[in-house]
C-alpha cells in the first residue's frame, strides 16, 4: 500500500518527467496561457536560438494587460508601445502556430477567464502562465501558477518546467458563510490571517464546507489569490460541479475520451490521512465582509472595523503600515465606512465572472452611482460581456450610471488606458492594492462585488449588509 | 546569463518589509519588448517624482549608494506579479545580489535565471548586513557564492544556503533550456505514456 497522498502530491507524480540526483525536478505542462507582456522577450529567444514551441497545440495566447476597453481597438490602440506589444504577440502567434483569441474575437478576455470558459482548463492538469494569477485555475483541481519570463522561454521550448516540490498546506472553511459574505471575503480573510508570506514555499489546498459550498466562480476567486498569500498555487479538490462546468466546453473531452476523465478526476483528492505541514482552520461564520485599507492585500479588516494604528503591529511591519497609511492618506481611528471613494472598479481575474456581475447588479438594481463617483464595469471576457447583456445585467449597470467596457485587465493593474489619477481612491474587485498599482498615486480598496457596489451606491466604503437590508 | 562567482561592492540598505515588484519595476516600464534599459527606471515611483526629478532621500539617489550591487532588504523581498521586469531592472541598474530574510516564490526563481543570486540569512544576520550597509559606500560587502557566505565589511561572516542546481547554473552561468533539451528523450517518453493514460490533456 502507497502512503497517503495530497491532491497536490498526485498532480506532481503525475506529472514528473525526471528527478535529478540534486532533488530538482522536471515537470510536465499540459497547458502554457500566454499573454502579451510577459511573453514577447520569450518567444524572442526561441528566435534566436532557432528553437521552435514544442507543443503548440498546448499553447494558448490572448492580449488582455495592455488592450483598451472601449470600442475601436481592434482597429486602432492609440498607445504606441501597448500597440506593439499586441502586434508582437499577433505575430508570434502566427509565426509559431498556437492558439490565439485576438482583440476582435468574441471569445477574447482576461487570460484566466477565457481558460476555464474555454475547456482548456482541466482537473489533475498542469497549467503555467507568465502571470502570477494563474493559480485561479486551480479551482478546477488543476496545479496552476505563475511563472516568469524566461520560465515560459523554458515552456515553449521544451513542454516543461525545471521545478522543486513545495510543502503542503490546507486552508480549511469551516460551516456557513453569513449572508453578503463571499469568495472573496474567504480568500482576504485568509490572506489577512496568515499575511502575503504566509504561503511562500507552499502549494495551498482549501478545503471545508464553506468552500464545497461555492460555485465554480467563487472557487476561482479563492484560488486566484492563493498568489497574494504568498503561496506558489491553490488547489481544490474536483467535484460534480467541476465537472458540470467542464461539461460541454469547447476543448473539454467528448464522448468516451470524457468518461475516462471523468474516472480519473474521481480520484483527484488528498487521502485520508495525507499529510499536510502547514494547517489553517478558520470558522465561516466567523468571516465578515472585508476591505482592505492598506498598500498590502494582508491589510484586511471587516467593514465594521478602524482604521489601525501603525505603533500597533510588530517590527518591520510598523514602518510598512504607517508608510501605507500615509500613502492612502488615512488616519488611524477612522472608521472605515467614513472612507469616500472617487471610483469603482467591477472586473479583474478575480472577480470578472458572470456570477460576480450578478451579484454586483443584485444590489445596484435600482439604485444610482452616488453623484461624483465614477464606476466601471470591466467584464472578464467578451463571453462574459455577452452573457451579461442577455440577462439584463449591462442594463442595471447602465441605469445606475456605470460605464461598461470591454474585456481586459483594464484598472486591475493600469498598464492600460484605465488608470486613477494621483490622489484617487477606488473600490476594487481586483486583487492588488500595492502602492500604484491602479496609477500612479492611485488609491486601492479591495472587496468583493456586492461591497464595491455598495460603496458605489452611498459613495463611501459600506457594509452591504445594511443595502441588503434596505431591498429586503 | 552572466556568471556569478563572488563581488565585493557597495550595499543599499531598504529596511521596508513587502517591497513588491510593483515598486520594483511600476507597470507602465512593461511595455517594452527587450530586456535592457529597465535599470533606469529601477524603483521608479519610489526613486522620482512626478515631474521625473530623483528624489534625495531616496536611497539609490544619494551618492554613496549610487553604485550599489547588493541590495539588503526587509521581509518578503519581491511579492506579488511574476514580472521578470523585477530581475532585468535590478540587474540593468547593476544589483548582483539580494539579502532578506524571505522572498517571494516567482521573483527568487526569476533572479537565479538572470545571474542574481537571491541569499536568504536569518533577521539578525539580515540585520546586522542592514546596519554595516548604513554606513554608505565605506562597507563593502562581500558576496561569494562558491563558498556561500556574506562578508560584511568588519570581517564577519554569515554562511548562506544554496540548491546546488542553481549554485552549479549561476557559477557557470548556464542556460537552463540547454540543459532541459538534453533530457529530451525523456520528454518524449513521457509524452508517449501521457497520450495513453492522459488522451484529453
Amino acid at each position: 500500500m502507497t502512503a497517503p497522498k495530497t491532491l497536490y502530491d498526485k498532480i506532481w507524480d503525475a506529472h514528473l518527467v525526471d528527478e535529478s540526483d540534486d532533488g530538482t525536478c522536471l515537470l510536465y505542462i499540459d497547458r502554457h496561457l500566454v499573454h502579451e507582456v510577459t511573453s514577447p522577450q520569450a518567444f524572442e529567444g526561441l528566435r534566436m536560438t532557432g528553437r521552435k514551441v514544442r507543443a503548440p497545440e498546448k499553447t494558448i495566447a490572448v492580449p488582455d494587460h495592455n488592450v483598451p476597453t472601449t470600442p475601436g481597438r481592434e482597429t486602432r490602440i492609440e498607445n504606441a508601445e501597448s500597440r506593439i506589444q499586441v502586434d508582437a504577440l499577433d505575430k508570434n502567434a502566427r509565426d509559431f502556430g498556437i492558439h490565439y483569441y485576438p482583440v476582435a474575437d468574441v471569445r477574447q478576455g482576461i487570460v484566466h477567464i477565457i481558460g476555464p470558459e474555454q475547456g482548456w482548463t482541466l482537473p489533475g492538469m498542469t497549467i503555467v502562465c507568465g502571470d502570477s494569477h494563474t493559480a485561479t485555475h486551480g479551482a478546477f483541481g488543476a496545479l496552476a501558477h505563475g511563472i516568469g519570463t524566461s520560465e515560459v522561454e523554458h515552456v515553449l521550448a521544451t513542454q516543461t518546467l525545471i521545478q522543486s516540490k513545495s510543502k503542503n498546506m490546507k486552508v480549511e472553511i469551516t460551516g456557513k458563510l453569513s449572508p453578503g459574505v463571499t469568495a472573496k471575503d474567504i480568500t482576504l480573510a485568509v490572506i489577512g490571517k496568515i499575511g502575503t508570506a504566509g504561503g511562500t514555499g507552499h502549494v495551498i489546498e482549501y478545503c471545508g464546507e464553506a468552500i464545497r459550498d461555492l460555485s465554480m466562480e467563487g472557487r476561482m476567486t479563492v484560488c486566484n489569490m492563493a498568489i497574494e498569500a504568498g503561496a506558489r498555487a491553490g488547489l481544490i479538490a474536483p467535484d460534480e460541479k467541476t465537472f458540470d462546468y467542464v461539461r460541454g466546453r469547447p476543448h473539454a473531452p467528448k464522448g468516451a475520451v470524457w468518461e475516462a476523465a471523468m474516472a480519473y478526476w474521481k480520484t483527484l483528492f488528498s487521502d485520508e490521512g495525507a499529510h499536510f505541514d502547514k494547517v489553517v482552520t478558520i470558522r465561516g461564520e466567523d468571516i465578515a465582509p472585508v476591505v482592505t485599507w492598506g498598500t498590502s492585500p494582508e491589510d484586511v479588516l471587516p467593514i465594521t472595523a478602524e482604521v489601525p494604528d501603525p505603533a500597533s503591529f510588530p517590527g518591520g511591519k510598523s514602518g510598512a503600515a504607517k508608510r501605507s497609511l500615509e500613502y492612502m492618506g488615512l488616519k488611524p481611528g477612522m472608521k472605515l465606512t467614513d472612507i469616500k471613494v472617487d471610483a469603482v472598479f467591477i472586473g479583474s481575474c478575480t472577480n470578472g465572472r458572470i456570477e460576480d456581475l450578478r451579484a454586483a447588479a443584485e444590489i445596484l438594481k435600482g439604485r444610482k452611482l452616488a453623484p461624483g463617483v465614477r464606476g466601471m464595469v470591466v467584464p472578464g471576457s467578451g463571453l462574459v460581456r455577452l452573457q451579461a447583456e442577455e440577462e439584463g445585467l449591462a442594463e442595471i449597470f447602465i441605469d445606475a450610471g456605470f460605464e461598461w467596457r470591454l474585456a481586459g485587465c483594464s484598472m486591475c493593474l493600469g498598464m492600460n488606458p484605465d488608470q486613477l489619477a494621483p490622489g484617487e481612491r477606488c473600490a476594487g474587485t481586483s486583487n492588488r492594492n500595492f502602492e500604484g498599482r491602479m496609477g500612479r498615486g492611485g488609491r486601492t480598496h479591495l472587496m468583493s462585488p456586492v461591497m464595491a457596489a455598495a460603496a458605489a451606491v452611498t459613495g463611501h466604503l459600506t457594509d452591504v449588509r445594511e443595502l441588503m437590508a434596505e431591498t429586503a | 546569463m552572466e556568471k556569478f562567482t563572488k563581488i565585493t561592492g557597495i550595499a543599499a540598505p531598504m529596511p521596508l518589509v513587502n517591497i513588491d515588484t510593483d515598486m520594483i519595476i511600476p507597470k507602465q516600464f512593461l511595455k517594452t519588448i527587450k530586456r535592457t534599459g529597465l535599470g533606469v527606471n529601477l524603483f521608479d515611483e519610489m526613486r522620482y517624482d512626478e515631474q521625473g526629478n530623483e528624489k534625495p532621500d531616496f536611497v539609490l539617489n544619494k551618492p554613496q549608494y549610487r553604485d550599489a550591487q547588493i541590495l539588503i532588504a526587509g521581509d518578503n523581498f519581491g511579492c506579488g506579479s511574476s514580472r521578470e521586469h523585477a530581475p532585468w531592472a535590478l540587474l540593468d541598474f547593476g544589483i548582483r545580489a539580494v539579502v532578506s530574510t524571505s522572498y517571494a516564490d516567482i521573483f527568487f526563481n526569476n533572479c537565479f535565471k538572470n545571474g542574481i543570486l537571491p541569499i536568504i540569512l536569518p533577521e539578525d544576520q539580515v540585520q546586522y548586513l542592514m546596519d554595516d550597509a548604513s554606513k554608505g559606500a565605506n562597507a563593502r560587502i562581500t558576496v561569494d557564492l562558491e563558498s556561500q557566505t556574506v562578508t560584511a565589511s568588519d570581517g564577519t561572516t554569515f554562511a548562506f544556503e544554496v540548491e546546488p542546481f542553481r549554485k552549479h547554473c549561476l557559477l557557470n552561468g548556464l542556460d537552463d533550456i540547454g540543459l532541459t533539451l538534453e533530457k529530451a528523450d525523456k520528454i518524449d517518453a513521457f509524452e508517449d505514456k501521457a497520450k495513453q493514460l492522459f488522451p484529453w490533456a
